[in-house]
């Protein structure tokens, strides 16, 4: 195969948000995750767990609560409004002034007809959920202190409220409270004065309340006589979520000390009624708070502090060792936030309130393993505005950098001075005046020589601009002829002749042909189309790869083979999707890959790995001589001495860039987590 | 949890001469769970109602006369069926009052039992194996019976259940010390026979129990070693097969109850629920060795959990309908009645789920380890029984194992494994290994290695096949099967392991060296040996040693390089040889527990520990080193796997601790001062270990050239 010079980058310092809260959709199999920095995260859990859609946040837009309505999803936080978003077109669809201070919790009844917020000021506040936006109703009758938490009995005749040491059930119709539910201060903490935060409580449809407060424990409460049945000490800190399972036979809670436990419902012996919950299991996936919670019908779904997402199956609702059951950590993001400029060696990181570009260094060329060297320079982009940078993009040539947010796009040239000493900064000149149809971008990117630049926008149209010394000019919009889902993905080809595009619907289309590459069930993770063969690579959140030719307008026999005989199954497992396809122009035959925790060269010369020939063979062969090692290499180079990979890369000089991000450095910048004593010291 | 509640007398035995038969012939459920029909072993069956204590009526055969089988009432007609002197089936109802006037009749064969099952028709087993239902047999109560069973073979113990489907008779035979079950379908008839595997020679089963669920009969027995099995057995089954061959009846051992010195004699287990088993006759694992207990198991977690101490003599009797254990001990019979509740939080922690699932699929019928294995190893030489599982090592082949020569041994496995056709081929090799092995100890001229090499490399093979295969190994100083076993075997006990660990120690670096090795580990470890050097020549991108040639007199440039050596702690040397450090890695990455590996750790000498701490923090030195990962081959230890064995000497000398201080001030020998230098070396490399992390996340660019292969 050969030796590759490698850029090994570890400077890229991308600190992933920590989540605030969750929400699942049941119907759709969409888990929805909102990040302290206000991003929206959309996953798809019926496609192997994949990022579907990101909708950055803004300054001082803090997510506290998330509810679906049906499709429709619906977030509220301390800026005191509630924002609808538009999931097609990745931005907020309206927000709503509650006039209620802060809102801490949003929750909407079953039938999806109303949505209940809890404010700041001790209101709960009712809106109808109309066609196109909300309209408020009336408030419940007013309490002293903050609404922390709400819950809707299901058939939606009343609803549970958390507040400062206390529940408070209301009547959903006539908006009096029926009950008052006093939750005790904690036991065991000296200050006993301090009041009790009832942070989460669940309210089922035999009119159990369960309830999780700052006092470490859950509770269990009749909510027909008010009365309290249970009471279960969890911890020394705070309990800060609960989540109900579709069924209403389990409760998990998740606490301060980074544990998620489990409550059933269950009898003592088999045959007997006497239900009671009862505490079963103990998850430790965190380090940090737990924040949010998803019960779904198989599986655990936990985030916090400590940013990572977490779904750990219940091994009684899964089969034992299957693919099923193993537990996922989601810690990076599933698209690139580095761009190469392969012609000018330049590196683009993108952060969510500014960019950072980077020049690579020169080694002294003679192999020499372990020689460091410094970067040239570095340059900063700020960021204008309040909102978050959704995507960016660094044209081949280095000449162009562009960078959108929710609202606008931006362009800057950079004018490059190689031949002067390395360590003059690169100035940057804004073009200021944009085509106005580049406002709503959500993926940008320039084609390989640079002249032209794609953005997709809204309704899953490609916009195409061209830039030429501080201009830039609308040329054309490219409009696929089905599919309203917004385009994650943007891939020109080498010769500029075509631009492959994918959309969260599964869809990929290919313009200046407009052709489209048959639908398969999984939605593309990264795709590209080759240099020389013109044949589109595409790979799926499945881990399944396809080669479609764009000239015969088919599956290439290479794509027909490996579905044919099917990928190895350790491929299959892994699961963290593959983020970008690149090609060696050295040799057309391979195809570059790679996902958070490997690279891999495909060669599609060699034979395809069976079932059982051993799938990570690089260290075999190593040991082997050059006969035998030709005679046992398969198609699938895997090389993992790299781990948490954001980006890797073939630059024009085939050297490899591999941006990396070590968990440590995520890790030591996390805030501590409460103190625990390991020993009984 | 189950509970025994306070059982009461329902009546009074009259025991036999000798004591040890209690009297009972049977005790059958009558119309409810109240009723219950009582059948002496003499003249006499009477009917309880238990929850009285108090009997109803009874029937009394002629002097001269006696029951031998144990009445049975006929729900759907209420009706009592019992069988007297074998041949003649009595039949009345509960208003007769003598049993000489009620109908008769004779049949042409002797009897063994009449069984009526709740919801099934009577039907009678006969001695020679017969079923007949009584309705049929009545209609013609001469007609011929046919002879199922061999000449010697006869039964032990039979019952009848009702599936959804048909009704069937169950019924246990011997013949010669083997046991066999036979499956009796009614309407349509069909006939299995299974073969329940042996248990150690001259052991029968002391009692059988049955039970029905999920489709499927589920059989209990009880060993007087005081094993209990399970078998499955599908009520569908094979139609293909019948009666022409007996199949082997997979089991399963689900209780091992403690028996004391000597073997249960009278002794009974019986099915209560899918979790529970009640055992009488077996000793109370808390109380002495007295047997006279019955008790309550809980298969699932093999846990006791009840116990009551019955007065008197217990005759290996239980019967149980309806929550109430019925148990003739002394000269009464009592009833205790039980509860057995299923316990919720199985079944809430998934226990239960994956059990059910697994139960679902009908057992595969394959000859099964214990057939094999113990057989085998209570009688190395006789292969009768294995030969009828194994069929493709035939009579010959294990004669010459037995007898051949090496050579003619070597080529006849090799012929073998050239086969194709193998089916049950870890059964095969691991019969082949045993051969060899058990051959070798007994003989100590006779040994084949590479024949024993080939067996292990086809990774059929493990420890507890074969257990005395590394010791062999060891004994013959065959150090590359032994790397072999270490590589192949998942299973090798801690002791092993560590005898392994001391051999190799042990061994002289020049004798190592000659030996011939499996090349992967070899390599590995030239190829960190050989990086050691080039490190030496090539210290911090330039050569020391020249620098050292040119201006060897000038001592500034020495102290400097003290200085330096000083700063970067000397490259450290492998302590040990190239093969005999592969050997060693072997153990490192052998599989094994800390705390069972600590004792035996304990064992190797002063000397053999310090040198094996040496090994280990050259190996942490060179993981430390950065650039080492891409060397990683196959058989390279990882860096945990060296790091924890590292803790668990440094645990055991913890341990050892004081021991070592005695010794010190009693001898102040040189050699524990050695050690505890090592151990502060140990101590140290781990914090440079920790520091180089550190610096290595410092570097944050850095450019490296890769190969792929």
């Amino acid at each position: 195969m050969g030796e590759f010079k490698v850029h090994r980058i570890r400077f890229f310092n991308h600190m992933p948000s920590a989540i605030r809260v969750m929400a699942f959709n049941s119907h759709t199999e969409r888990l929805v995750v909102a990040r302290a920095d206000g991003a929206v995260e959309i996953f798809n859990f019926a496609d192997n767990y994949y990022q579907e859609k990101v909708i950055p946040g803004r300054d001082g837009k803090a997510v506290e609560a998330l509810c679906w309505v049906g499709r429709r999803l619906f977030s509220a936080g301390l800026d005191g409004e509630i924002t609808e978003y538009d999931l097609e077109n990745l931005r907020p669809r309206n927000s709503m002034e509650a006039y209620g201070g802060p809102i801490w919790t949003i929750s909407s009844n079953s039938q999806g007809t109303l949505l209940a917020a809890g404010c700041e000021d001790g209101t709960v506040k009712m809106f109808e959920v109309l066609e196109d936006r909300i309209q408020f109703q009336r408030n419940l009758s007013r309490q002293k202190g903050r609404i922390i938490s709400l819950s809707w009995h299901p058939t939606g005749s009343q609803i549970a409220a958390g507040m400062l040491d206390m529940i408070k059930i209301f009547d959903a119709e006539t908006g009096h409270a029926t009950h008052r539910l006093l939750v005790e201060r904690g036991l065991q903490r000296t200050s006993n004065s301090q009041e009790v935060v009832v942070w989460s409580v669940a309210f089922l449809s035999d009119h159990t309340i369960i309830s999780g407060d700052s006092a470490g424990k859950v509770q269990i409460w009749d909510g027909i006589t008010g009365t309290l049945v249970r009471t279960h000490l969890l911890t020394k800190w705070d309990v800060l979520v609960l989540a109900v399972s579709p069924d209403e036979s389990s409760v998990i809670a998740g606490t301060s000390e980074g544990t998620v436990v489990q409550f059933q419902f269950i009898s003592s012996t088999v045959d007997q009624q006497d239900k009671q919950w009862v505490r079963t299991r103990t998850f430790k996936s965190h380090s940090h708070d737990v924040r949010a919670l998803v019960h779904t019908d198989t599986a655990v779904v936990s985030g916090g502090v400590d940013t990572q997402l977490v779904v750990r199956p219940l091994l009684d609702k899964v089969e034992k060792n299957t693919q099923e059951s193993a537990m996922r950590k989601i810690i990076f993001p599933h698209r690139n936030l580095v761009s190469c400029a392969k012609k000018a060696g330049l590196l683009l990181f993108q952060f969510s309130d500014h960019l950072e570009l980077w020049r690579l260094g020169e080694s002294d060329g003679n192999g020499e393993t372990r020689a460091h060297t410094r970067l040239t320079s570095n340059l900063r982009v700020g960021r204008f505005g309040e909102d978050n940078i959704c995507c960016s993009a660094l044209s081949p040539c280095g000449g162009w950098l562009a960078y959108a947010t929710v609202s606008s796009v931006r362009l800057y040239r950079l004018q490059l001075d190689n031949n002067i000493t390395p360590l003059v900064p690169l100035s940057r000149l804004q073009v200021s005046k944009l085509p106005k149809e580049l406002n709503s971008v959500h993926q940008l990117s320039f084609s390989s020589d640079s002249s032209k630049l794609f953005a997709s926008s809204i309704l899953s149209s490609v916009i195409v601009a061209s830039v030429k010394e501080l201009e830039c000019k609308y040329l054309h919009t490219f409009k696929p002829p089905s599919g309203e889902q917004p385009v994650h993905l943007l891939s020109p080809s080498e010769d500029g002749n075509w631009l492959a595009t994918a959309n969260t619907g599964g869809e990929i289309h290919v313009f200046d042909l407009h052709c489209s590459v048959p639908v398969c069930g999984s939605c593309p993770t990264a795709v590209s189309i080759h240099p020389f063969s013109c044949s589109l690579v595409s790979v799926h959140a499945d881990q399944q790869i396809f080669e479609f030719s764009l000239k015969q307008k088919e599956f290439t026999a290479w794509s027909r083979k490996l579905q044919k005989q099917g990928m190895h199954p350790l491929w299959l497992q892994r699961d963290a999707p593959i983020t970008r396809v690149t090609f060696n122009p050295n040799n057309p035959t391979h195809i570059l890959l790679h996902d958070t925790s490997m690279f891999c060269i495909v060669d599609q010369i060699l034979p395809l790995p069976e079932e059982k020939t051993r799938f990570y063979n690089q260290s075999v062969l190593q040991s082997l001589s050059l006969g035998e090692r030709l005679r046992n290499s398969h198609a699938f180079k895997v090389y993992r001495n790299f781990q948490n990979l954001l980006c890797v890369d073939l630059m024009e000089d085939h050297s490899l860039v591999v941006v990396e991000r070590p968990l440590l450095d995520i890790v030591s910048q996390l805030p501590a987590p409460v103190q625990q004593k390991k020993f009984a010291t | 949890m189950a509970a025994l509640c306070e059982g009461y007398t329902l009546c009074g035995l009259v025991p036999a001469q000798n004591r040890l038969c209690s009297g009972l012939r049977g005790i059958e459920e009558e119309r409810d769970s109240d009723h219950v029909i009582v059948t002496e072993s003499t003249r006499c069956a009477t009917l309880y109602k238990v929850s009285d204590q108090k009997p109803l009526s009874s029937w009394t055969v002629k002097q001269g006369q006696s029951l031998t089988s144990s009445a049975v009432f006929n729900t759907k007609t209420s009706e009592y069926v019992a069988v007297s002197d074998n041949k003649v089936i009595r039949i009345w109802k509960e208003e007769d009052i003598l049993l000489d006037k009620a109908f008769k009749a004779t049949v042409s064969a002797d009897v063994w039992m009449v069984h009526c099952p709740r919801g099934g028709e009577p039907v009678v087993l006969f001695q020679r194996g017969d079923v007949r239902l009584l309705d049929s047999l009545l209609a013609a109560p001469h007609q011929p019976v046919q002879e199922v069973l061999a000449q010697e073979e006869s039964i032990r113990w039979s019952t009848s259940i009702v599936t959804e489907m048909q009704q069937m008779v169950i019924f246990t035979t011997e013949l010669k010390g083997d046991h066999f079950l036979c499956l009796q379908r009614l309407n349509p008839n069909s006939l299995q026979r299974y073969h329940l595997e042996r248990e150690e020679p001259g052991l029968s089963p002391l009692s059988f129990s049955t039970s029905y669920r999920d489709k499927h009969i589920c059989l209990l027995y009880l060993y007087p070693n005081g094993h209990v099995y399970e078998s499955l057995i599908s009520v569908r089954g094979s139609g293909a097969g019948e009666g022409s061959e007996a199949l082997s009846l997979p089991r399963s051992l689900i209780l091992s109850l403690p028996v004391g010195d000597d073997l249960l004699e009278a002794a009974a287990a019986v099915v209560l629920d899918d979790a529970h088993v009640a055992v009488v006759g077996v000793p109370h694992p808390c109380a002495g060795p007295g047997k006279d207990f019955l008790c309550i198991w809980n298969t699932n977690f093999q846990t006791l959990q009840a116990g009551k101490e019955m007065a008197g003599k217990l005759y290996g009797q239980l019967w149980s309908y309806s929550n109430k254990l019925f148990i003739p001990h002394g000269k009464t019979l009592s009833v205790i009645p039980f509860a057995c509740p299923k316990s919720c939080l199985a079944s809430a922690l998934g226990k239960l789920k994956q059990a059910r699932a697994e139960d679902s699929r009908p057992p595969a019928l394959v000859p099964s380890w214990n057939n094999i294995l113990h057989g085998e190893k209570h009688q190395p030489p006789k292969t009768a029984e294995i030969r009828k599982t194994v069929s493709w090592i035939t009579d010959e082949d294990m004669c010459l194992l037995q007898t051949a020569s090496a050579e003619e041994v070597k080529k006849e496995v090799e012929g073998l494994l050239t086969r194709q056709d193998v089916q049950d081929l870890q059964l095969s090799l691991g019969q082949l290994a045993v051969t060899l092995v058990s051959r070798s100890l007994a003989e100590p001229a006779f040994y084949t290695p590479s024949t024993l090499q080939q067996l292990v490399h086809t990774q059929c093979l493990c420890h507890s096949i074969c257990p005395d295969l590394v010791a062999l190994a060891l004994e013959k100083k065959d150090y590359f099967l032994c790397q072999l076993c270490l590589q192949f075997f998942p299973d090798i006990p801690e002791v092993i392991t560590c005898a392994c660990l001391k051999a190799f120690i042990s061994l002289p670096d020049a004798d190592a060296e000659r030996l011939s090795l499996e090349p992967d580990g070899v390599s590995f470890m030239q190829i960190l040996i050989s990086r050691e050097h080039d490190q030496v020549g090539l210290q911090n991108g330039f050569t020391s040693t020249s620098c050292e040639d040119e201006d060897a007199g000038s001592g500034q440039q020495r102290r400097r390089k003290d200085e330096e050596n000083a700063r970067n702690p000397p490259e450290p040397v492998c302590p040990v040889g190239v093969h005999k450090a592969a050997l060693i890695n072997e153990v490192l990455q052998a599989a094994y527990s800390d705390t069972f590996l600590l004792p035996h750790l304990k064992d190797l000498s002063s000397q053999h520990v310090i040198l094996f701490l040496q090994y280990l923090q050259f190996l942490y030195q060179q993981y430390s080193l950065e650039a080492f990962p891409q060397k990683h081959s196959f058989r390279s230890p990882s860096q945990n796997q060296v790091s924890w064995i590292g803790f668990a000497c440094c645990w055991m000398l913890k341990a050892y601790c004081r021991t070592f201080t005695d010794l010190l001030i009693e001898s102040s020998s040189c050699v524990q001062v050695k050690l505890f230098l090592q151990l502060g070396k140990i101590e140290s490399s781990l914090q440079q270990i920790n520091e180089m992390k550190v610096k290595e996340d410092v570097g944050a660019y850095s450019i490296e050239v890769i190969e792929l292969f």
